[in-house]
């Protein structure tokens, strides 16, 4: 690797395999950096680096985390843009082709269902929603995260106690109970009620992450000084504590992205979700499995589908966990 | 001790108060529970009437809500809203059922557990340790009614292609499954899916925590000296570090319960196991009120139950932590 410092490979243990220390493929231009390489070797000319330069160096680093974050990319484009990527329209009917297996024939490498809709399409739609719902959630539940968080964590105290006793109902409910429930009251439907649905009862994690992270930060001594300057609470939150809780809370949202993909699918599933006509993930396996088990590519493709965004979201969390929040590092080098 | 166990059982009462009200209240607001009722012709406006004065449907929420818990605590979760039968009969059938299937699930994946994460740690960076780690990475991205659905296909297409009938898609027993030996043998090969579907993920899980904690006690001082002082690596492997790694992988298995319960749901209506999820899921499609919450109260009771004893099998197996 094209990196300044001799460093001792330790292999990793997240799954990926050693490589040789030869960068190839896209990565490569970014990786190696000519002019760093030769201040090693002269000795002269020290590069300033900012620590978000530092950060992207750290990512850089994670092979699989790069890898993952350029396909996870890359579907989730697919399905902003699936009325242009889809070869057919979702719903689009064709009697002559129904229940055919996987095929290079029309392009139908997904196999269509019972009644000849391809299901690639259903699926690269399934995306859109699935990815519309998880940006909304990932949204909601950062910010209820981060206010309920930030607030116990700055206050501590009789407030620390409320809200996190208040967390702790949240969580002691078994939450799929709660959910289902709350899908049950609010209206399954359009995505967005869904969205709010998951997104009431997934902040949690993030709000213990974010008060953990704001007690340690509050005896620091900048916000000593910001107090003794005269700053007011919410803007030593604001300005001096959240910049430098900014890692944890990334980590936390990519994590809330996959989670919110996952719930959003077993509610589809359940018949709690987004209903139909709009093609979802979840729902989209819960077809499959009511069109019989003798057409096992309507079960088998939406699911390896939501398996290959959950293992992506979760190493690139991986990824910046490492280049964001140093101190959680599982791999110390 | 005493005062301690005394404070968490008191502590836990609100939480179950403000969460059985919570849900109440959703699943109140949800619907009307008599719709299903009403459509049936041959119920007289009468009997309508005499359920809805029996239930109190027409006062407000927090009214009924005391009159549930009134009924449910005099009269064993008194009677279901869409039909006369009492609760308790059905709920006393299905429990036993979810047990068979999470006992041995849960046994299972702590066997496994324990076994992949020592051998992972005692040979870190080996071929198994990257197998495993890669092995959990893909547990974690499996949704589990996928995981489920897939093994229901494979095992029919064992059916179809091959003639081998090795296990069963669903429900718990089939029509005529015999008596003594043969009946369990019949209730296992109809379990055996279901069980695969929730220890798969939960090995995954606790795995990782076993080989973490595993980890860190094989790299501690007294590891060292047990080593110094000659005892041969077996001993010191079993008698030493794996009693103290084993410590926080009780407590994870304890505080993992509501997760198993949610899997249950999952499973065992993909599967059409007459369990408590599957009971769960059809009250609430129902809107049963009365159901739903007597799903609840056993579950919540049972989730509270589990952490006080992650807590204190904690302080047990742990005797530097102290509980206050």
């Amino acid at each position: 690797m094209g990196d300044s410092f001799p460093e001792t490979r330790v292999p990793d243990p997240r799954g990926a395999i050693p490589r040789p220390p030869v960068a190839e493929g896209p990565a490569a231009a970014v990786l190696e950096e000519p002019e760093a390489a030769l201040a090693y070797e002269t000795g002269v000319e020290v590069q300033s680096r900012s620590q978000w330069q530092y950060a992207r160096r750290r990512f850089m680093r994670h092979r699989l985390a790069v890898v993952c974050l350029v396909l996870l990319v890359g579907i989730f484009l697919a399905g902003a843009f699936a009325p242009w990527v889809a070869p057919y329209a979702y719903d689009e009917i064709d009697l002559e082709n129904a229940s055919s297996p996987p095929t290079l024939d029309g392009f139908h490498i997904f196999g269509t269902d019972l009644i000849g809709r391809d299901y690639l399409s259903r699926v690269i739609f399934g995306i859109r929603t699935s990815a519309e719902v998880a940006l909304i959630v990932a949204i909601l539940a950062t910010l209820i995260g981060v206010v309920i968080g930030g607030l116990a964590g700055y206050y501590s105290g009789q407030v620390d106690n409320a809200l996190m006793r208040f967390t702790d109902l949240i969580l002691t409910l078994p939450g799929l109970a709660v959910l289902l429930t709350a899908a049950a009251l609010l209206g399954h439907g359009s995505p967005y009620r869904v969205a709010v649905i998951i997104a009431l009862i997934s902040w949690t994690y993030l709000a213990r992450i974010i008060r953990g992270t704001f007690l340690a930060l509050r005896e620091k001594e900048y916000v000593e000084a910001a107090k003794a300057a005269g700053a007011g609470d919410l803007r030593i939150m604001v300005r001096h504590m959240l910049p430098n809780a900014i890692g944890p809370i990334v980590v936390a949202a990519t994590l809330i992205v996959g989670l919110a993909i996952l719930t959003e699918s077993v509610l589809g599933f359940l018949g709690f979700g987004i209903q139909p006509p709009t093609p979802t993930l979840g729902k989209l396996i819960a077809d499959g499995q009511g069109a019989g088990t003798g057409l096992w590519w309507l079960v088998t493709f939406p699911g390896l589908t939501i398996v290959l965004i959950l293992l992506c979201v979760n190493f690139v969390g991986d990824g910046l966990r490492d280049a964001l929040d140093p101190t959680q590092r599982r791999v110390r080098e | 001790m005493g005062t301690f166990i005394l404070r968490r059982i008191l502590y836990s009462i609100p939480v179950l108060i403000a969460t059985s009200f919570i849900i109440f209240t959703f699943v109140s607001l949800a619907g009307d529970p008599l719709g299903q009722l009403k459509l049936n012709p041959y119920l007289s406006e009468e009997t309508l009437q005499n359920k809805i004065e029996e239930k109190h449907l027409d006062k407000p929420i927090p009214v009924r809500y005391l009159y549930w818990v009134k009924e449910a605590s005099t009269d064993k979760f008194g009677t279901s809203l869409s039909s006369d039968q009492p609760i308790w009969p059905d709920l006393k059938r299905v429990i036993p059922h979810t047990l068979e299937l999470l006992i041995p699930a849960l046994l299972l994946s702590v066997l496994f557990a324990v076994g992949i994460g020592l051998y992972s740690a005692i040979r870190q960076y080996s071929v198994f340790d990257y197998g495993a780690t890669t092995f959990s990475f893909l547990a974690y991205a499996v949704p589990v009614f996928w995981l489920a659905l897939m093994l229901q296909i494979l095992a029919t297409q064992l059916v179809v292609k091959w003639n081998v009938r090795l296990f069963y898609t669903s429900g718990l027993s089939s029509t005529d499954p015999g008596g003594g030996l043969q009946f369990v043998l019949d209730r296992a090969q109809h379990l055996a899916l279901p069980i695969i579907t929730i220890a798969v993920i939960s090995i995954a899980t606790y795995s990782r925590y076993m080989r973490a904690s595993m980890l860190e006690v094989v790299n501690s001082d007294y590891t060292r000296t047990a080593r110094a002082k000659g005892l041969s690596e077996r001993q010191v492997t079993t008698k030493h570090a794996m009693r103290n790694a084993l410590i926080p992988l009780v407590t994870v298995v304890a505080l993992d319960f509501g997760t198993l319960i949610a899997g249950a749901v999952v499973t065992e209506s993909i599967f059409q196991l007459d369990g408590m999820g599957y009971y769960f899921i059809q009250s609430l499609q129902r809107l049963d009120t009365y159901a739903v919450m007597a799903w609840l109260m056993i579950v919540a009771v049972m989730v509270i139950v589990f952490n006080l004893i992650a807590d204190l099998a904690y302080g047990w197996l742990d005797p530097r932590i102290r509980l206050g």
